[in-house]
């Protein structure tokens, strides 16, 4: 599947507002991203195409962003903070409640594709912590416990 | 009540103001005023007087940068010149700059304005980090409104002065918070530190004069002007300027962002903060965030300034207060700011890129408890090596060992505990 025309576009504009095709690498990445879900090898060529900058070239921004995704990721991505002041209150229970709840890993996608859980630094969040970032708008979640994981996976689990 | 000017018309659901609305409360003020009555020069004088220091972590006087980059532009030439703004905000345990961009991103953009008439930039860049949605989402809004409003753009107020603004958006990664890294970001590279010298003021963003300023130094900009130099030393109560946005996390019970006048003491802040979590005791506090020096009991009083926290032994940082009480294991604490630090290392030199990786596994199990002896010396040996003087590339691995060292001067019991296998002080 080819990039929708809108994102193409939006690749286009990006370099013109970035000033010029190299400075626009990540935000086409975003972009790409933000449609695909993931930045596939298909479609990193057809950004790095669209911008008229080498394949290898934007790939150096893509493996060195933690929160532009390479690989498939689930539907929800739930970015879990292991700062320490979420350590400090408590957030080793409630990583180790969400993994025991979803069955997976840091790094890992549940096997209906619904969640990936993924270990991040401190995201800002320390006034609400133990404290998560959820989904595509990366919202901020907390504080966040053991015993309800609402917040983090929906009521549905 | 102490005045709060930075975060006081913030709303407490943090829903960002529109323009009408906050020029009802005096937006935008400064800067009409400023460019009708003062030369980008008197500007910069204004800014010295005040004694403002940059609160991204360094301290270094703002106003004495902005004079370092007029005396580099000068000699630059013509052609473009950049105010970035730092909005990548990672040190652990800070959560200030979340606020001012998130809730008022009319007063950042006031303060960026000023910067670049002091500076003589023509354009701003803000780069905000990912987690920072709604910042992204606010700061674009109101730079919209701000150019509807005929306040960016050329010939701004019939002034003569032009000024662009846009945001960089990043994708997670400390180093970008980096002053060299952020420039290299925004130009589309690999971000990874570039030497200095030269400084950003002489060859920034795209080998362009650039001047990096971070979010709460420039939020305050506006304020400074408005009200003059000595109202801001008044705000303060050392020497130091202003008031400051202190952020108390960890073992307490009300975790909160507190803007307070600028050297108050860390036992008062915690205090705000509900005190020490269930009626504990202190153990040690982190002043500014993830990379200073741990303090104790004895040093509750200090006046949270750079200078008074420098005197004793830390430093302010980002004034991101993080509480450990007397059941929080600090070679654990220790351990998880060495786990973060070898993450976010960009691989660029070798001391960093190997290092902290080993630093983390050395800690990992000493808290585990089956560390040795060798272990601990190791650690010492990576402190003399990495320390403030170090042989890395940047300040990323000199800070990382801040807490290292801090800790096995401060802890050497606890350290010694561990490795009889078991923890005096931890929860479990």
């Amino acid at each position: 599947m080819t990039l929708s025309p809108q994102t193409t576009q939006a690749i286009r504009n990006a370099a013109d507002s970035h000033g010029g095709a190299k400075a626009a690498m990540l935000e086409a990445l975003k972009l790409v991203q933000a449609a695909e879900g993931y930045v596939s090898d298909a479609h990193l060529a057809e950004a790095a195409a669209k911008l008229g900058v080498s394949t290898a070239e934007i790939d150096s921004l893509a493996t060195f962003y933690s929160h532009i995704f390479r690989s498939p990721v689930g539907e929800t991505v739930i970015l879990l903070c292991d700062g320490l002041s979420c350590y400090l209150c408590g957030g080793d229970a409630v990583r180790d409640a969400v993994m025991q709840k979803l069955g997976i890993g840091f790094g890992e996608t549940t096997p209906d594709g619904k969640f990936t859980l993924i270990n991040v630094c401190c995201i800002g969040g320390c006034d609400v912590a133990p404290a998560a970032l959820v989904g595509p708008d990366r919202k901020l979640v907390g504080p966040l416990s053991a015993d309800d994981l609402t917040q983090l996976i929906g009521g549905g689990r | 009540m102490s005045e709060t000017p930075l975060t006081g018309r913030a709303q407490p659901d943090r829903e960002p103001h529109r323009f009408a609305e906050w020029q009802r409360l005096g937006g935008y003020d400064a800067l009409r005023g400023a460019l009708k009555r003062h030369s980008p020069e008197a500007l910069v004088a204004i800014v010295e007087a005040s004694g403002l220091r940059g609160r991204g972590g360094a301290g270094f006087l703002t106003g004495t940068k902005w004079r370092l980059m007029r005396k580099a532009a000068e000699a630059a030439g013509e052609g473009p010149r950049y105010l970035c703004v730092n909005g990548d905000e990672m040190e652990p345990g800070s959560f200030k700059d979340r606020l001012l961009m998130e809730a008022l991103p009319h007063q950042l953009i006031e303060g960026a304005m000023l910067a670049a008439y002091a500076v003589g930039a023509t354009e701003v860049i803000i780069l905000v980090r990912d987690a920072y949605r709604a910042a992204a989402v606010a700061l674009t809004r109101a730079i919209t409104e701000a150019e509807s409003a005929g306040l960016l753009g050329r010939n701004i107020l019939g002034s003569g002065f032009g000024l662009k603004m846009r945001l960089h958006a990043s994708a997670g990664r400390y180093i970008v918070g980096e002053e060299t890294a952020l420039i290299a970001a925004i130009e589309g590279e690999r971000p990874v530190p570039r030497h200095r010298p030269p400084y950003p003021a002489q060859s920034g963003l795209w080998g362009r004069p650039t001047t990096v300023n971070n979010v709460e130094t420039l939020s305050a900009v506006p304020h400074i002007v408005q009200n003059g130099a000595e109202w801001f030393q008044k705000l303060s109560r050392t020497e130091e300027g202003g008031t400051k946005l202190y952020g108390i996390s960890g073992r307490v019970n009300r975790p909160q962002l507190i803007e307070a006048p600028m050297g108050t003491p860390a036992g008062e802040l915690i205090e705000m903060a509900g005190g020490i979590r269930d009626g504990r005791k202190l153990l040690a506090f982190q002043p500014g965030g993830g990379a200073t020096a741990f303090l104790q009991e004895a040093d509750l009083d200090v006046p949270m300034d750079f200078a008074h926290v420098k005197k004793a032994g830390s430093s302010l940082g980002t004034g991101a207060v993080i509480v450990l009480d007397d059941q929080s294991c600090p070679v654990a604490a220790i351990g998880r700011h060495a786990r973060f630090y070898a993450r976010e290392s960009c691989g660029l030199c070798t001391p960093c890129r190997d290092g902290l990786p080993w630093v983390a596994k050395l800690l990992d199990a000493l808290e585990a408890g089956h560390g040795t002896q060798q272990d601990i010396d190791l650690l010492h040996m990576h402190v003399e090596l990495a320390g403030p003087s170090g042989r890395s590339f940047c300040d990323l691995m000199a800070g990382a060992m801040t807490p290292v060292k801090s800790g096995l001067e401060r802890f050497g019991d606890i350290f010694a505990a561990h490795l009889k296998g078991h923890c005096p002080v931890g929860r479990s």
